[in-house]
C-alpha cells in the first residue's frame, strides 16, 4: 500500500471513462450537473457528442439511460450516491433492473467520507438497496487501480451494475499488474487471529490495522470484498473456518451492507460470530472526513481494538 | 403495413376495443377505461404510422413505442395481436400466472414491446434516451410515447420534457391521452391540472390538439409532427375514458375495474 500516492476513486473513474470511450464507441455518459465532482467532465471534454448533462434531474437521467440501453448503447450514469440510489431508486428498479438493461450506475460521494456536506449527502444505505435488486451487480472498489479495472470490466458484462465510489482521496493499495475478478474477493495476508473483511474506502484502514498488529505479533488477514453482489461465499466460508473471528468494516450503515451480506453467508453455511463495524444505524454530520471516521469508529485504530478484544 | 382507409382503421379500432374488454373480463382485473380511450391512437400508430414489422419485432431500424401509461397494457396487447405480433388466443392469458401478458408490459416477454413500463412518469425519459440514441448514430427511426393525463402529474414528466426540448428531439412524438379522469376523479380537481397545451408549449414542444377518436385528425397530427423540425411534438388527444362502451364512458370508476358477466355481454354487444 502506497500512502504517499492518494487518489480518490472518483478521479480514477473519470480517467478510466476516457480510456473506455476511446475503446468503445457505444459508451455514452450521463451526469446530473455534477460532472466536475464526479469527474465525468474528463469524458465530456474528450467526447462531447457522447456526453449528456441532464441537469438536476436524476430520475430523468436514470430513465433516459434505460432508453439508451434499449438501443444497444452502454450508458454510464453518474451523480452522488444519495441521488442515484436514493432519489432515483424507483427508476433503477422498474426501468433498469426489472427489464435487465445494460446501464452502469457509477455513483460517487458515498459514505461518511463525503465530509463537510453533512448527512443529506452522505449515502449510507445504497449497498443494501442496490444489492436487494434482482439482476443488479454491486461493486465497491477501494483504490485507483481497482477502480480503473472495475470501470472497464463492467462494460464487458451485460446488465445493470452499481459502482460505489468515494470523494476522499485514499492510498493506492494495488500494483498496476494486479488481477481482479468480479465476485472474487482479494485476500491480503494469511493470519488466523482474525479476518478483517472490508470494502471500498475503508480497505486501506483494514490494511493499516493489519500492518500495525503484525508489529505487535498479531497476525490477521484482510479480505478486500470489492464485489458486494455476487458475494464471494467461498472466501467467507474459508475465513470462517480458518480464522478465530470475522470482523467486517464498511463506510455504510451496518444494517444491510457488507456486514449483513457476510452474516447471511455464515448463518447459512458455517455459523460463527461476526463483528460488524460501520455506521451504527445513524445519520452522519458535517466535519472533515478523517474526523468523522474517528467519531463513527471506522478507522484502523478501531479495528485494532476489535481484533484484540477476545 | 400502412392502411390509409379511415373506415378500415375504424374497424380495426373496434376489434381492439373488443379485445380490451375480453382481456379484462377474462382476467377479472385490469384497466378498461384508459385502454378504451387510447384505442384509436394505437390503431393509427400501428396500422398507419409506425415502421414496425411483426416478422422482425427486433429490427434495429424500427420505430419505437413506449406505453408510458403502462396500466393500459390491454390496449397495447390487443393492438399487437391485431397486427400479428402475438397470437390472439394468448390474450385470454392476460394477468394470469406464467403469462407473457403481465399486468403491465414487459419488454422481455412480449415481441413488439420496446420498453417495460408500469411505474408512471418514466416513459418520456426512456423515449428521450431512444430518440437521443437515434440522433447520435443517425439511425433515422422515430420514437413515440403515449402519456396519460393523470400521469403528467408526476414531476419526472417535466424533467423529461426539458430534456426533449433541450436536445431538439424532433424525432420524438409524445401523445397525451387527455381523457380528463384519473382514479380519484377529474384531473382538474385531483391535482388542479389545467392549461395543458400552454404547459407543453412553454416547455418547448410543438403542440397539436386533436379529437383523439377521429382517425383522420390523428393521421394528420402525426404527419404534422413528422414535418416539424428542431423541436419535439406532442399530440394532445382529447379523448373519452371508456370510449365505445356507453356505461363506461366518462366514468372514473371504470379506470381499473373488470366488467361482470352481464356488463361484459352488454359491452360486447355495443361494440358489434
Amino acid at each position: 500500500m502506497n500512502e504517499q500516492i492518494k487518489i480518490a476513486t472518483r478521479q480514477s473513474y473519470g480517467e478510466a471513462l476516457v480510456e473506455l470511450g476511446k475503446e468503445n464507441e457505444n459508451i455514452v455518459v450521463l451526469d446530473a450537473d455534477l460532472s466536475s465532482a464526479t469527474k465525468t467532465e474528463l469524458f465530456a471534454k474528450e467526447f462531447p457528442e457522447r456526453f449528456f448533462d441532464m441537469g438536476i434531474a436524476e430520475q430523468d437521467m436514470l430513465s433516459t439511460a434505460a432508453g439508451f440501453a434499449t438501443c444497444n448503447k452502454i450508458p454510464y450514469v453518474s451523480t452522488f450516491a444519495v441521488f442515484a440510489a436514493g432519489r432515483a431508486y424507483d427508476q433503477i428498479r422498474n426501468s433498469i433492473c426489472y427489464p435487465n438493461l445494460n446501464v452502469k450506475i457509477c455513483a460517487t460521494h458515498s459514505g461518511i467520507t463525503v465530509g463537510e456536506d453533512g448527512a443529506t449527502h452522505q449515502m449510507l444505505e445504497d449497498i443494501v438497496m442496490m444489492r436487494a435488486l434482482p439482476n443488479m451487480t454491486v461493486l465497491c472498489p477501494c483504490d485507483d487501480v481497482q477502480t480503473r479495472w472495475a470501470i472497464k470490466e463492467i462494460a464487458k458484462i451485460k446488465g445493470p451494475v452499481y459502482v460505489r465510489m468515494s470523494r476522499l482521496a485514499t492510498p493506492t493499495i494495488y500494483e498496476k499488474e494486479q488481477n481482479f475478478e468480479i465476485g472474487k474477493a482479494v485476500q491480503i495476508g494469511e493470519g488466523t487471529k482474525a479476518s478483517i473483511i472490508a470494502t471500498g474506502d475503508v480497505v486501506c484502514e483494514a490494511i493499516k490495522a493489519k500492518e500495525e498488529l503484525e508489529k505487535q505479533g498479531i497476525f490477521t488477514r484482510v479480505i478486500d470484498m470489492h464485489t458486494i453482489k455476487p458475494i464471494d461465499k467461498e472466501m467467507i466460508i474459508k475465513c470462517a473456518k480458518e480464522t478465530e473471528k470475522i470482523i467486517t468494516i464498511e463506510d455504510h450503515n451496518i444494517i444491510g451492507g457488507l456486514g449483513s451480506s457476510v452474516c447471511e453467508v455464515v448463518a447459512e453455511e458455517y455459523p460463527c460470530k461476526v463483528i460488524r463495524m460501520g455506521i451504527k444505524d445513524t445519520f452522519g454530520q458535517s466535519g472533515k472526513a478523517e474526523e468523522l471516521m474517528k467519531y463513527y469508529e471506522i478507522t484502523a485504530e478501531n479495528i485494532i481494538k476489535e481484533v484484540k478484544l477476545s | 403495413m400502412k392502411i390509409t382507409d379511415c373506415k378500415e382503421l375504424e374497424k380495426i379500432a373496434k376489434e381492439i376495443r373488443k379485445n380490451i374488454i375480453k382481456q379484462v373480463y377474462e382476467a377479472k382485473s385490469g384497466h378498461p377505461g384508459g385502454s378504451l380511450s387510447c384505442a384509436d391512437i394505437l390503431t393509427v400508430l400501428y396500422f398507419n404510422q409506425m415502421n414496425v414489422s411483426e416478422n422482425e419485432p427486433e429490427d434495429f431500424a424500427r420505430d419505437r413505442f413506449v406505453l408510458s401509461k403502462g396500466h393500459c397494457s390491454p390496449a397495447l396487447y390487443a393492438t399487437l395481436a391485431e397486427r400479428g405480433f402475438i397470437p390472439k388466443e394468448e390474450l385470454t392469458t392476460f394477468r394470469k400466472i406464467h403469462s407473457k401478458l403481465q399486468g403491465h408490459p414487459d419488454k422481455n416477454k412480449v415481441p413488439g414491446i420496446d420498453m417495460t413500463t408500469g411505474s408512471l412518469g418514466q416513459g418520456l425519459s426512456v423515449a428521450n434516451g431512444m430518440a437521443l440514441s437515434s440522433k447520435l448514430n443517425h439511425d433515422g427511426y422515430r420514437v413515440y410515447c403515449l402519456l396519460g393525463d393523470g400521469e403528467i402529474e408526476e414531476g419526472q414528466i417535466w424533467e423529461a420534457a426539458m430534456t426533449s426540448s433541450k436536445y431538439h428531439l424532433d424525432n420524438l412524438c409524445a401523445i397525451l391521452d387527455y381523457n380528463g379522469l384519473q382514479i380519484d376523479g377529474k384531473v382538474e380537481e385531483v391535482k388542479g391540472l389545467d392549461n395543458i397545451e400552454g404547459k407543453w408549449k412553454s416547455f418547448g414542444f410543438n403542440t397539436i390538439v386533436v379529437d383523439g377518436h377521429n382517425i383522420e385528425q390523428l393521421i394528420d397530427a402525426f404527419e404534422t409532427a413528422k414535418m416539424t423540425k428542431g423541436k419535439p411534438s406532442i399530440i394532445i388527444a382529447k379523448t373519452i375514458k371508456g370510449k365505445g362502451v356507453s356505461f363506461m364512458e366518462n366514468k372514473a370508476e371504470w379506470h381499473g375495474k373488470a366488467p361482470k358477466e352481464e356488463e361484459y355481454k352488454l359491452a360486447m354487444k355495443e361494440l358489434e
